[in-house]
Formats: structure tokens, sequence, C-alpha cells
């Protein structure tokens, strides 16, 4: 019998079957339902926004939610063996997606980002940021700790990392890019990365900052200026980071009351459906409330690092750490630029803003996440590294 | 059972794996780290969101308040196009308009019934609603109707309580003094399409028009302004309670014209109901002091929209109402052409001006016939006569000797056949063909093909732009070129001055013999164009006229003596031209006139072209700096 199919009849025997219910009864209900408050701060959120109506915005978004939640509960069902049999495919997918719509995207202010598909709008850069975690966790778990010391092994996860930054930066959609590469970034550093390595890459980084902001769009760069000085144009690109500080200002304390927000009412507010929902909740809420979604926000966060933490198999940590990470880069773009922090990026914040490609890919996400909890003491990974490793 | 066995087995591999992989460790203190990391980032967000809404809460709430008042930009009036003494060619006029803010109604087809019940709106009107209100967003506001009386607006005023979100506001409208007399110089502007729109924000405001022909078309940056704001004070449900304040924008720049308007309506009054074009240019400066081609059109029906029937009926028109002729016009020069090929022969010293020619009424060149338009010929002719009495047989030998490269960059050096940069969209340029061109189209250039472009027929096209500059060149022999901008703002523009122009590299004393021969045509006995004698005392005026055969006339045709091309329908009759510049001695206007299918250069353009240049003279444009006073007699002459 040759190696990989010991290899092989070892990895399946390690994997404990379990039937279905007994896999439901092990997804974490309370971290469902955390996600499902979540869901519901954006349910009433989109109501308002729509001027107190389910329609356009809050319905849709709730039939999404819907659907979202049954894909997160069967993903969840999914061992890791078949998510790591999936994982190279999916990447394969996500790549030739965000080359598809490089070539036959539809156009949204000045960048490529949608891609229809059966009627749908998909964004295949949401997509890619979980075929990547998918894709670097696989190549990790395949890899020993000791590997890691040797750079040659790092090099083809690098390139799985900035194969689709390049193409979602070409799109272009510098948020997203920035947010890709982050947790491609965190999953180098928590599968074991060497420090001196990562003092080694770091060092250059100012330089490539430079670089980088001489090949921005004009109108990323509008971006930038007019966040370093917004009032600059106030009529122009200042406009949204201006108006959006004015709506979370006014809420005060305890808020403007619900459906009384004046800002996202009378239309001041730019997007206030989709990227900047949350200066809606800020407006309509107050402080108390923004800090209440802040709070739920960070418990997703923290719950799905610990799950990923308590995983006893490589791949479900590394799945895990990536999709919680993802999450994570997700909140703090789209809030640090709501509150004019950096610059204003395309990023929706997740389950709340309107979108259903964003919603279906968090969900999936989640998904993701959930499976690795539900299989969490599958020892599958590194005890079963090849002999020769 | 089935948890002992996974119990078992995981301690049966846990203490093991757990001792032997440090990955685990590592990952475990790294995903530590970075929950440390998020917990201070959301800290610090959930801190900075503390700051926007407690500590600068005051703030921000007179902001938000502040808010209230809401800012909207103002269109700019765009600026005016006034002609060379001031007169007004396109200004704006106040449009009253009622606007549909459609977030503002909860039943917008209810609150349109309401409207239209008062207003009457016609079906063009809401299908234009109905589309508006596809396309835009819901707080952007949609016209319901514009140019509205005060009668009207006081009975919209009067039902404002059942008719929600409707609100009434000024815009301008632009309006045109002169309507078909100056359309096709100054164009016509058209509310923006959403290309323009996504390449200036401006565009974007309600009542922006774009230039979309004319002056109003290449002129169109300078004369849109920038834009102003206005504050308005709205209440929460964002309706305009008060004005607070106003910036004006910077006005569109006022653009004057070389022309002369009241010349340009004698030149239109002569040229009555003839399909023609003629323009008239400063031969000092080229300044066009009028350019006319009719028929014309009604450039204010393009800013509330043209109607579908219109828009047929003008493109189906034979007579293509729609085209700027002198400019986009091309035509065979016919005779008109033989000046620069006299040039040419000259200029590559094939011919001197004594050399002579024999006439016998045909030319025989490679077994081909070429006739002579006199059938018995001009017997023997020099340059000067050839050019008086239009010498087909002359040219056509002239042009074998000299070749057609000589004559087409002769014609190209006198403007013919070239860009000539005016400041009008939609030009042609026309052509003067050479050898290099046919091949570059897969031809071989014939013998015969120099000898037909000889006395401007075969190939050879020009625009009466083209024909005018041309005319004032060889009056000046210097190298003018034409131009409609004088002066932007009040500021004149330096084409304005003579010294602009450089001389023309050709010797002087070529340019005299031509110009004595155009001066032969019309006054010597036997010239081409004795009708084109201008009847002002010590005023001569030089000119040739063409008349340009637009269909083969076969040779049994010709030799029957019965043609007379009069008799022939009007599209196939020729093409009559003159052109001509005035006072003799001391040439200052230069004019070309084209009359489709006028028949004979001679009988038809001549006399026109002496009228114009009448006027012309008689007002001196280029001489004042206010316009002449109208005459009785000439306001007499208008009614014709």
């Amino acid at each position: 019998m040759n190696r990989p199919a010991r290899f092989h009849k070892r990895l399946l025997r390690a994997e404990p079957s379990f039937r279905i219910l007994a896999k439901l009864w092990r997804i974490s209900w309370l971290y469902v339902l955390l996600i499902a408050a979540l869901a519901g701060v954006g349910y009433i959120t989109l109501y308002s926004a729509g001027g107190g109506m389910p329609y356009p915005f809050a319905m849709p978004q709730a039939i999404r939610f819907a659907i979202g939640l049954v894909l997160m509960i069967c993903v969840a069902l999914l061992p890791p063996r078949i998510l790591v049999m999936a994982a190279a495919p999916i990447y394969g997918l996500s790549l030739v997606l965000l080359a598809a719509v490089l070539h036959m995207g539809h156009v949204g202010k000045g960048a490529e980002r949608w891609l229809m598909i059966g009627g749908m709008q998909v964004q295949p850069s949401e997509f890619a940021k979980i075929a990547l975690v998918l894709a670097l966790a696989a190549w990790f778990s395949r890899i020993s700790y000791a590997r890691m010391a040797n750079p040659l092994w790092l090099v083809p996860p690098a390139l799985m990392v900035l194969v689709p930054v390049a193409l979602v930066l070409k799109e272009p959609n510098l948020g997203t890019a920035v947010i890709i590469g982050g947790v491609g970034a965190s999953l180098f550093f928590a599968a074991g990365m060497r420090l001196w390595l990562i003092g080694l890459l770091v060092l250059p980084v100012p330089y490539a900052l430079k670089l980088a902001y001489s090949h921005l769009h004009d109108y990323q760069r509008a971006r930038i200026t007019t966040f370093m000085n917004p009032e600059s144009d106030p009529l122009g690109a200042g406009y949204n980071i201006i108006q959006s500080k004015i709506a979370l200002g006014s809420g005060g304390m305890w808020g403007q009351g619900y459906l009384h927000g004046s800002q996202g009412q009378l239309n001041f507010l730019p997007e206030k459906q989709t990227d900047f929902i949350f200066t809606m909740i800020a407006e309509e809420w107050g402080f108390a409330g923004a800090a209440v979604v802040l709070g739920l926000l960070l418990l997703l966060i923290l719950g799905g690092m610990t799950m990923a933490i308590c995983s006893r198999n490589r791949f479900g940590r590394l799945v895990g750490l990536g999709i919680s990470m993802n999450f994570f880069f997700y909140c703090l773009v789209n809030l640090s630029m709501v509150m004019g922090a950096i610059p204003v990026g395309g990023v929706p914040l997740p389950l709340v803003s309107y979108g259903g490609s964003a919603m279906l890919n968090v969900m999936l996400g989640f998904g993701l996440l959930l499976s690795t909890w539900v299989h969490r003491n599958s020892h599958f990974g590194e005890s079963l590294t090849r002999p020769d490793a | 059972m089935r948890l002992t066995r996974r119990k078992r087995e995981s301690r049966r591999l846990m203490p093991m794996r757990e001792q032997k992989d440090p990955a685990r460790g590592v990952f475990t203190r790294r995903a530590l780290l970075f929950m440390a990391v998020q917990v201070g980032a959301m800290g610090e967000l959930a801190h900075r969101l503390y700051g926007l809404q407690i500590d600068d809460g005051d703030h921000y709430a007179r902001m938000a308040a502040s808010n209230r008042v809401s800012k909207r930009l103002l269109a700019p009036p765009r600026g005016r196009i006034v002609d060379r003494f001031g007169l007004p060619l396109a200004s704006n006029k106040e449009n009253w308009r009622a606007l549909l803010m459609p977030e503002e109604t909860t039943d917008v087809a209810g609150t349109i019934e309401r409207f239209s019940a008062i207003i009457p709106l016609d079906e063009r009107d809401r299908s234009r609603i109905a589309r508006e209100m596809r396309h835009q967003r819901r707080f952007v506001p949609v016209m319901l109707r514009d140019f509205l009386s005060w009668d009207e607006m006081a009975r919209i005023e009067l039902n404002a309580p059942s008719l929600p979100g409707v609100l009434i506001d000024v815009g301008t409208r632009r309006v045109y003094p002169d309507g078909e007399l100056m359309a096709h110089i100054v164009g016509y502007v058209a509310p923006p399409n959403e290309q323009d729109v996504a390449h200036s924000t401006l565009l974007a405001l309600p009542g922006m028009r774009v230039g979309r022909a004319g002056i109003e078309q290449n002129q169109d940056e300078q004369l849109r302004g920038t834009a102003g704001s206005v504050e308005m004070e709205v209440n929460a449900v964002g309706r305009v309670m008060s004005e607070l304040n106003r910036v004006e924008g910077m006005p569109g720049d006022e653009v004057s014209l070389t022309l002369d308007r009241g010349l340009q309506q004698k030149v239109l009054n002569h040229i009555g109901d003839q399909t023609a074009s003629a323009v008239v240019l400063d031969c000092h400066n080229g300044e066009v002091l009028a350019m006319v081609s009719t028929p014309s059109f009604d450039p204010s029906l393009f800013d509330s929209g043209v109607s579908h029937a219109q828009w047929i009926e003008w493109t189906n028109n034979q007579h293509t109402p729609l085209i700027n002729k002198a400019v986009a016009g091309v035509y065979p020069p016919g005779s008109t052409f033989k000046p620069a090929v006299a040039m040419a022969a000259l200029q590559a010293r094939s011919v001197s001006p004594t050399d002579r020619v024999f006439c016998p009424g045909y030319l025989d060149v490679g077994g081909t016939r070429f006739h002579c338009w006199s059938r018995w010929g001009h017997g023997s002719v020099d340059m000067h006569d050839a050019l008086k009495y239009s010498c087909d047989v002359y040219f056509y030998e002239i042009a074998r000797r000299v070749g057609m490269d000589h004559i087409a960059q002769t014609a190209n050096q006198l403007g013919l056949g070239v860009p000539l940069d005016i400041e009008l969209p939609h030009t042609r340029d026309g052509l003067i063909p050479t050898p290099a061109w046919r091949k570059a189209h897969h031809h071989h250039w014939n013998g015969g093909d120099t000898i037909v472009s000889g006395i401007g027929q075969g190939f050879v096209q020009v625009t009466p732009l083209q024909l005018a500059t041309y005319t004032a060149r060889i009056a000046t022999g210097r190298a003018v070129s034409p131009h409609l901008i004088r002066s932007v703002n009040g500021t004149l523009g330096e084409k304005a001055s003579p010294e602009h122009w450089p001389a023309l590299d050709m010797p002087d004393s070529y340019f005299k013999a031509i110009r004595g021969g155009m001066f032969a045509v019309v006054n010597e006995p036997h010239g081409t164009a004795p009708k084109a004698q201008l009847d002002l005392p010590g005023m001569l005026m030089a000119g040739k006229t063409g008349s340009a055969q637009v269909r083969h006339v076969s040779r049994a045709l010709r030799e029957s003596g019965h043609f007379n091309s009069a008799d022939l329908p009007w599209e196939y009759r020729p093409h009559a031209l003159f052109v001509c510049f005035a006072p003799y001695d001391a040439p200052r206007y230069a004019a070309a006139v084209v009359i489709e299918h006028g028949n004979t250069g001679a009988d038809a353009a001549a006399p026109l072209a002496r009228d114009i240049m009448r006027d012309t003279l008689l007002r001196d444009p280029a001489n004042r700096t206010t316009p002449p006073p109208e005459s009785v007699a000439d306001a007499g002459s208008t009614i014709e």
C-alpha cells in the first residue's frame, strides 16, 4: 500500500461520523442567536431607512437572511474532510469569478464590482475572502509547523493571497483588497510564521505603501485627500464623511428616536441603507444603541475566535480564525469609515447593510465557523501529517 | 456508546498530540493576541464614537440643525452670445417651472392627476415625466411643466394643499432672438444626457443645458460658468421654508462673434428662398462678417425637445435645413478653382502670365476630348483672358503641364481642401485630390483626372467657407483664416489683428496677375460676370464665376446643341458659384456664394454676390464699432 493511500485511510478512520441530529445539537445555538440579533438590528434599521416601511429594504433583507440561515446551517454540518477537498476548487472558482468581473462586471461608482449571474448581483470579491480562508487553512494544515520556518513553503500561500488582492485592486475596490490582504496576513501569523520572517517582511512596508499610492485611481486618491481635510470639499468628495459625522454626532447619548433621525430621514446621509447604515443606528439610537451594536459585533468576533482556539485540528482552527478575522476587518473598516477615521472604501457593515451578496457570503462564513465548532474534536490535520513531513 | 468511543479516542490521542504539537500553542497565543487587538480596536471605535456623539455632540447637533439649512447648488446663468456690435444672438430668459419632489408625496400618480386638472399636461409631458421618474432618484425633483405664466403659477399656489411635493422654482431658458437667421452659427442647447452628467456634476443640476451645435457646442465650456449655491431653511420634511443665503455662481463668459447681425439679415434677404450659402469675410484678419445657409431651422425647438415628426421632416428634407452648408456643404468649385490652378502653374513656373494657349473649343488628351464651355472656342488666350472668359481649354492645358501635386499643394495653401479651424463643430474639410490620395483608395490616377481638376470638377470638393478664405488670401496675399469668435468677456482675441496673419509664400506679381484676371471677369467687356458690377461710385469688385456640374453631360447631348441645363430637374442642375473681393484696389471684404443647383454662376450667383458685397461695402462693419443706423430704404428692403 503506497503512502498516500494509507494516509487517506487513516484520515477516514480518524473522522468520527455522527449523525446529522447530533451535529445539529452541537451547533452553538447561542452564537446563532447572536447572529440573528445582529440581523434583527439590520432589519429594524433598514425599516427606518426605507422611510418607516418594510419595503424597499427591510423585507428583502429579511428574506435573504432566512436563506442565508439555511445555507449557514447546511455548511455547518460539512465535515472538515470535505471542506479541505473543496478548498482548492472553491478557491479556483473564486479566481475565475474575480477575473470574470474584471471583464464583464457591472460598473458602480467607477469600479467594476458586480457580476450578474442568473439575474442576481454577485460580488466575487466577497466570495473570494471565504475561498481564500479555506485555501490557506487547507495549505497550512497540510504542512507542518516545522516547515513554517522555511520561507519557501510560504511562497505558494503568499501567491494565493496576492492574486486575489491584485484582482480586487484592479476592480478597483481598495477596501476589500485591504481586507483580503489583512485576512491572509493574519492566517500566516496564526499558522505560526516565524517572527524573524515577519520582521523582515514588515520593514519595506512604508516603501510599498508609497508605491501603492502612486497607482491609486483618481477617485481613490480624492477619498484620501478629502479624508485628510473633508471640509475642503463639503459638497463634493467630502460630503459623505461630513454628513456621516454630523449624523453620528447629532445622535447624542440616547439618539433622536427611532424613525426620527433627521439626517437619515431627510436624505442628507448618502447610501444610508448600505455602507453608512451604522450612522443611522447611531443617529436614531444614540451612543447607547450604537454601543450595544458594537458590543454585539465584538461578541460575534470573540466568539468566533474562541471557537477557533477550541478546535482540535489545525484546519478548523485556521478556518475559524480566518472567518473571525474577516468579520472583524469588515466591521473595523466599515465603522472606521463612517466615523471618518479612514478613507471611504465601499465596505458594508456585515449583516446590517442592505445587500444580498454580502449577506450570503457572511452567512457562508459563519457556516464554516460553526462547522469548525461542530467538528472541533475531529482529529483531522496536523496529527495526520505525512510521516516524511 | 458513541460518546465513550470518542472519549476514548481523544484520551488516546490528545496528550500525545498536545505534547508534540507546538503549532497549537503558538496558534492559541497568537489568536489571544488577535483577540486583544480586536477588543482594543472595538474599544477605540467606541471611544471615538463617544467622542463624536457625546463630547462633540452639541457641536454636531448644531451642525445637524444647520443641515436642515439645506445647501443646494445653483445652475449658473449661461453666457450670452452677441454679435460684433453686442447685439444679443443667444440670451437667457426666466423660466418658471413646476417641479415635483417624488419623495414628498405618498401618491405620485394622484398628485400628477390633480396637477393636470389645474395645468393641463399633454401626452408628451406625461411620457417625459414617467421617464424621468423611472430614471431619477426619489429626492431629485422631476419637472412637471415649465414656461409657466403668472396666471398658472397663481393657480398652482392656490391649490398647494392638494399638491404635496409640488414646488415652483425659477430657472432660465435659452432664447434665440433671431431664430432661423443665426441657427447654424449660434447652434442650440439641449438638456444634458447621462454621459454629459457623468463627466460634470455641474450638469446634473436641473436647468443646465449643453450646447449641441454651433458656437453653443464649440464654446460650451466658456458659456457654462461655475455653480453658485443657495442656503435654504427646510423643515423636517424637507420643504423649503425660506431662502437664507445665496451665492451666485460665475455666469458663463459672454462670447462676442465677428458676425454683423444686420449684414447677416441682409444676406439672408438677398438669398430669399434659394437653397444656398454665402460667407463674407474681412480680408485683413479673416473675421466672418456673415455666414448664411438656407434653409434654416428654429433653434429654440431643441430646448424643450424636438418632436419626432419635426425631426423626420428635417432629416428627410433634400434642402438639408439642419446642415450649415457654409462649413459642412462640399461642392465642386467649378471655375472658381481656376485662380488656384493659375497660381499653381505660376508657382511651378510652368507658365508665365503672358504665355498663350490656343483654344479651339476642346482639348484632346490621350484619345479623350475635353470640351470648353464655349463650343466655338476662345482662340488664343493668355492668363488674363483665360480667367476673364473662364476658358476651360487654357486651364486643361496648364493643369496638364503643372501636374496635380502642384495644384493640390497651392490650393491647400490658399485654404481649399484643408481644415480651417473655424469655431464650429461638424465642419468638413473638402478634398483636393492627388494621385497619392487616389492610390490610397486603390485606384489609378488618370491624366484625365488632372485635366478635369483643372476646372474644379472631378474629385475636387470645397466648402463655401474655404472658397471665401481662398478669395481673401488671393486678395491680400496673407494666410488669413476665418474665425467667428471676436472676443470673450470683452477681451479681443489675437486673431483680430491683421499682423497675426503671415504673408503667403507666393510672389506678389503672381497675385497681381490673378487679381487682374478676376477684375476682368466683372469689369471688362466679355467677362463672364458683368452682372456682378457694383453700382457704387469709385468701388470696383473682382470675382470669379463657377458653374459646377453635378452630373456628367454626355458628348451626344452636348453636341446636339439643344442642351440647356436649366431644363433639368432641380437636383441635376449645376451648382452656381461666385467668389469675389472688393474694393479691387484695396481689398477689404471677400465673399463666396454657392447656390445649390442654381444653374450658372454668372446668372444666379454673381448678382447675389454683388448685392451682398454692395451691402457689405455700404455697412462697412470692419471699420465700425456700432451698427450703422437702419435707413428707411434698408427697412423697406428687409420686407421684400
